[in-house]
């Protein structure tokens, strides 16, 4: 018996918040506009949660649970419906969406609360809930792929919030384009499943793989080129090598947006379909490859950069591209459950430390770089708490969450054919200096002293994006934070327990969040790994030939052998090794020696320079694709084309209509003879086809 | 025989009057070579056996119409024509078109002229004025009092036309 | 007996040449003294015509030989007609335009 969970109204409960508050919005209080964006979200998530509980496995209804609302497209022999998928990949996406996006949507209501258009953020962030439950509940990829274009649009028009400055326009426009560069590929790759398989549903696909006994490609095939382009597509979204330039320019938007989208939600979209394609995938060998090379070159090149920054919210961006490479790298070596794992702890503790930020930034009113603040640990010490429970977890530190999910992954790493050690040690490394960082922004924050507009910082010293460092810390329109003046409160404050308070469940769930994918090796379970097990099952598997997920993982779950317990403790401790290493160094260069930084960077003065400028990544993009391309479209297109061909035609017809008739315009002269001539020359043309008539007949 | 000469004379004499209509500068000496050109049509009718039409022909075209024409003359006292500037068109389409197509008409009828047959007067009542007021008063009925409307229009038109301002 | 094509070839000079007087001439009143040969000349035709028929048997039974000079009486009632009212109209435009040139009376043109 299957019962109608009506998932359908999932995403559609925050669609009605945004459309009430969208048309109507403009006339409400702020809090009648608070409390329906609230009041949708509560019911999206109430309601998922309920689906989610009615259809836990064993409860009856088989999974996955699909429920389809009438035919959308009929094209020929294709056709896609409106369909909602659900199963255990998709419980895990749709509760960590509605449940951080309700607990950033409280959040938004005391972080927003003094800026002008407010009814507009809170339509905007209900319409990207609708687009985003959209891409995870769909059930074929037509329908996704509506939702993966709706949260570019809502992550546009979030990060463009605050339109009126140029730089987050700009901001709002690179992402979506860029996003669209990815979309593009994705739209290849479903092209080529609509040619290979005639159906672009899930069932249909998947269906087709399992039972067509299909064995991996030994080469470049179908599948490779399938699966390279999905790949692309999840470049774009997830901001990995090398698409990932939209995303530190995103925190031009409000905190919370980063937050919700640039974090927890929006950019995981990538890893989540990926996951979902695992069977694509799993017969494309060359393409896990490259998707795990990919990741890890992410992971690694974002941690560098991180390394540099002093805009506390740019940090935390190249953290998330850093950690979103983590993901993708689990999901190259055919650790799907562990890529999902970790996106799920990541979206707990990296939302925390955005919203977190917005906390700190909204106590020091409006201030973002890093070196002006300090000694708020005494200030705000809730704040503190929460940033600190959420730096110890992304360092991947027991017993917090990051630990178990990159651990998890870097083990599968460790012993995947598509890993390897190398790729582990990068991964590593990549750890040490992530949490490197991390402190390094947890000391400059919130230890030593607050240097509040009193540190002269020179101009070379601003990331050339973030034009919102101005030099007066009063000049917080730039961040688009209220100016303390009109806080009223003068000083360094905490913030209101309406954005508190979720900071604080985020953290509890940063701590303990990880708790339910302890590995064997550790006496755990792994409850996340199995609860995916049946998901990530690709259809009969061939021995020793398909990957399946339990490939690279089994080796926990399998033989429980000393030797492989010791290597799995032994991999372990050097993870945790490398987190405290990082907190060592942090703690040495940014607490006890602050001098010591300065002396290291002029040392290097060569390699900071292009760290801190991002390798010149963006001013390569500019040069090699922007600027033809501008130049093409400015002379080309609009002078060539627009203007000489399109408007030279309408002219022209217009030109020649008024030649002609100039020409015959000679006709009317007035002068009598020349008419007579003309009656004349008339009447002799009839008689003389007549004679002609005559004649010839 | 007879009627060939009758004819060739006063074909003769219509084309020379035409000629003179064109070469004449003063427009009263036009209007009297076009009278003559008609009195020399209705000897032709003659010769075809229109006794009728050849009547009206004097009486209508000779003697009202060509004497308006006079008096119209006489009355506007235009003088000899001046030369202006003609129409470029008329002079080198208009001419030479007419010109080619009575030359080709011409051709046919002289090279389709053993197809014809001749002209002879049928019978001393064919074209007498019984004849032609049987015809007018039967079949062209309603033509003829269609006419008449006509003529009464022109005349008031004309009186209209004519009239004085003031 | 006088060949028919001999009526019609001076019927067609005689139309020729009112048209040459129509194109050439320069007073308005010589013109309409072209126009009125070119009607002379084609009455001239419907007679010859006229006679044709009734000594040359024609198939067609609805067709009456002596057509062409009632068909002549026509003719000549429009042109008397038009004279008339073609005469009025020169004079009112020789009332305005003191001039009978016909290359004078050009205002109306684009």
């Amino acid at each position: 018996m299957t019962k109608n969970l009506h998932l359908w109204a999932i995403p559609l409960l925050p669609l009605v918040g945004a459309a009430i508050n969208g048309l109507l919005g403009r006339r409400f209080k702020n809090a009648m506009v608070s409390a329906i964006a609230l009041l949708f979200t509560a019911a999206s998530f109430a309601w998922a949660a309920w689906a989610v509980w009615s259809a836990w496995p064993g409860s009856g209804i088989a999974l996955p649970h699909i429920e389809t609302l009438g035919t959308w497209i009929t094209a020929g022999s294709f056709s896609a419906p409106f369909g909602f998928y659900l199963d255990q990949l998709s419980m895990i996406m749709v509760l960590v969406v509605t449940g951080v996006g309700f607990l950033i949507h409280i959040y938004s209501v005391g972080y927003m609360a003094h800026e002008g258009g407010y009814y507009r953020f809170f339509a905007y962030l209900n319409l990207f809930m609708f687009f985003m439950l959209t891409l995870v509940l769909a059930n074929n990829y037509l329908l996704m792929f509506v939702g993966w274009e709706g949260v570019g649009l809502a992550s546009y028009l979030l990060i463009g919030f605050f339109f009126l400055k140029d730089s987050a326009a700009d901001a709002g426009k690179k992402a979506f384009i860029v996003n669209r560069i990815g979309d593009f590929a994705f739209l290849i790759g479903m092209f080529l499943i609509i040619q290979h398989f005639g159906t672009l549903n899930y069932d249909g696909v998947f269906g087709k793989i399992a039972e067509g006994h299909l064995a991996p490609e030994a080469g470049w095939g179908l599948f490779t080129a399938i699966a390279l382009c999905l790949m692309f597509g999840a470049t774009g979204k997830s901001a990995q090598v090398p698409l990932y330039v939209w995303l530190p320019d995103a925190m031009e938007g409000p905190t919370p947006v980063s937050a919700l989208i640039h974090a927890a939600t929006m950019v995981t979209a990538g890893i989540y379909m990926i996951a979902r394609s695992h069977a694509i995938f799993n017969l494309a060998p060359h393409a896990l490859q490259i998707v795990a090379i990919i990741g890890c070159i992410t992971a690694i090149f974002a941690a560098t950069m991180g390394l540099a920054q002093t805009d506390i919210k740019r940090v935390l961006a190249y953290s998330t591209v850093s950690q979103l490479g983590y993901m993708f790298l689990a999901c190259g070596v055919a650790a799907y459950s562990a890529g999902i794992f970790h996106l799920m702890t990541h979206a707990f503790f990296k939302a925390l430390l955005f919203l977190g930020a917005g906390s700190v930034i909204h106590a020091v009113g409006g201030e973002q770089d890093m070196r002006r603040m300090g000694g708020l640990r005494k200030l705000i010490p809730v704040t503190f708490w929460v940033v600190t429970i959420a730096t110890i977890a992304i360092a991947g530190i027991p017993p917090f969450a990051g630990f178990f999910s990159k651990d998890e992954i870097l083990g599968a790493v460790f012993h995947s054919p598509y890993g390897g050690p190398v790729i582990w040690a990068i991964g590593v490394l990549t750890a040490g200096l992530t949490s490197f960082y991390m402190f390094r922004l947890w000391f400059m924050t919130f230890f030593g002293e607050l240097k509040l507009g009193s540190v002269d910082i020179g101009e070379e010293a601003h990331s050339p994006h973030a034009p919102a460092q101005a030099s007066h810390v009063t000049a917080s329109h730039s961040h688009g934070h209220a100016d303390d003046e009109v806080h009223g409160h003068g000083g360094v404050h905490e913030s209101p327990w309406v954005m508190l308070a979720p900071l604080v469940i985020l953290a509890v769930l940063s701590f303990v969040g990880g708790w339910v994918g302890v590995p064997q090796f550790m006496g755990g379970h792994n409850e996340v790994e199995h609860f995916l097990a049946p998901v990530m099952q690709s259809g009969p598997a061939v021995a020793g030939e398909a990957v399946s997920d339990h490939d690279a993982t089994t080796f926990h779950a399998g033989e429980a052998t000393p030797e492989n317990t010791r290597e799995e403790w032994l991999l372990a401790g050097a993870s945790v090794a490398a987190g405290l290493i990082g907190l060592f160094f942090a703690y040495l260069f940014y607490y006890k020696s602050p001098e010591l930084p300065e002396r290291i960077t002029s040392k290097m003065h060569g390699i900071y320079t292009m760290v801190l400028h991002k390798y010149y990544v963006d001013e390569g993009y500019g040069a090699i694709f922007v600027k033809p391309l501008l130049a093409l479209s400015t002379v080309v297109l609009w002078r060539g084309v627009d203007q000489g061909v399109i408007d030279g035609l309408v002219n022209g017809a217009g030109a020649a209509s008024q030649g002609v008739g100039n020409e015959l315009r000679q006709m009317q002269s007035g002068n009598i003879r020349s008419y007579a001539a003309w009656v004349a020359i008339g009447g002799a043309a009839i008689v003389g086809y007549m004679i002609w008539l005559g004649v010839t007949r | 025989m007879v009627h060939q000469v009758l004819f060739i004379v006063f074909g003769l004499i219509c084309v020379a009057g035409a000629i003179n209509l064109l070469a004449q500068r003063h427009p009263i000496n036009s209007a009297l070579s076009l009278v003559v050109v008609m009195a020399s049509l209705a000897l032709i009718y003659l010769l075809l056996g229109a006794e009728f039409v050849a009547a009206i022909q004097v009486i209508v075209y000779a003697g009202a119409v060509m004497v308006l024409f006079v008096f119209v003359i006489m009355l506007l006292n235009a003088g000899a024509e001046e030369r202006t500037r003609g129409s470029r068109i008329a002079l080198f389409l208009g001419v030479p078109g007419v010109v080619a197509l009575a030359g080709t008409v011409g051709w046919l009828l002289v090279s389709g002229s053993g197809k014809f047959g001749g002209v002879v007067i049928a019978s001393s009542t064919f074209g007498d004025t019984r004849a032609i007021a049987r015809l007018l008063f039967r079949d062209f009925l309603l033509p003829f009092e269609i006419t008449s409307v006509l003529i009464l229009i022109a005349i008031m038109g004309a009186v209209v036309l004519g009239k004085r301002e003031g | 007996m006088v060949p028919l094509s001999w009526y019609l070839i001076l019927s067609g000079i005689l139309f020729s040449l009112g048209v040459l007087g129509f194109l050439l001439k320069r007073n308005i009143i010589t013109i309409f003294m072209s126009i009125e040969l070119m009607l002379n000349a084609v009455n001239l035709s419907f007679v010859a015509f006229a006679n044709y028929w009734s000594t040359h048997p024609v198939a067609d039974k609805s067709m009456i030989p002596l057509s062409g000079q009632v068909f002549v009486f026509f003719v000549m009632v429009v042109a008397a007609a038009e004279a008339a009212v073609g005469l009025a109209i020169i004079i009112s435009v020789f009332r305005t335009r003191e001039t009978l040139n016909v290359d004078r009376v050009n205002l109306l043109k684009l």
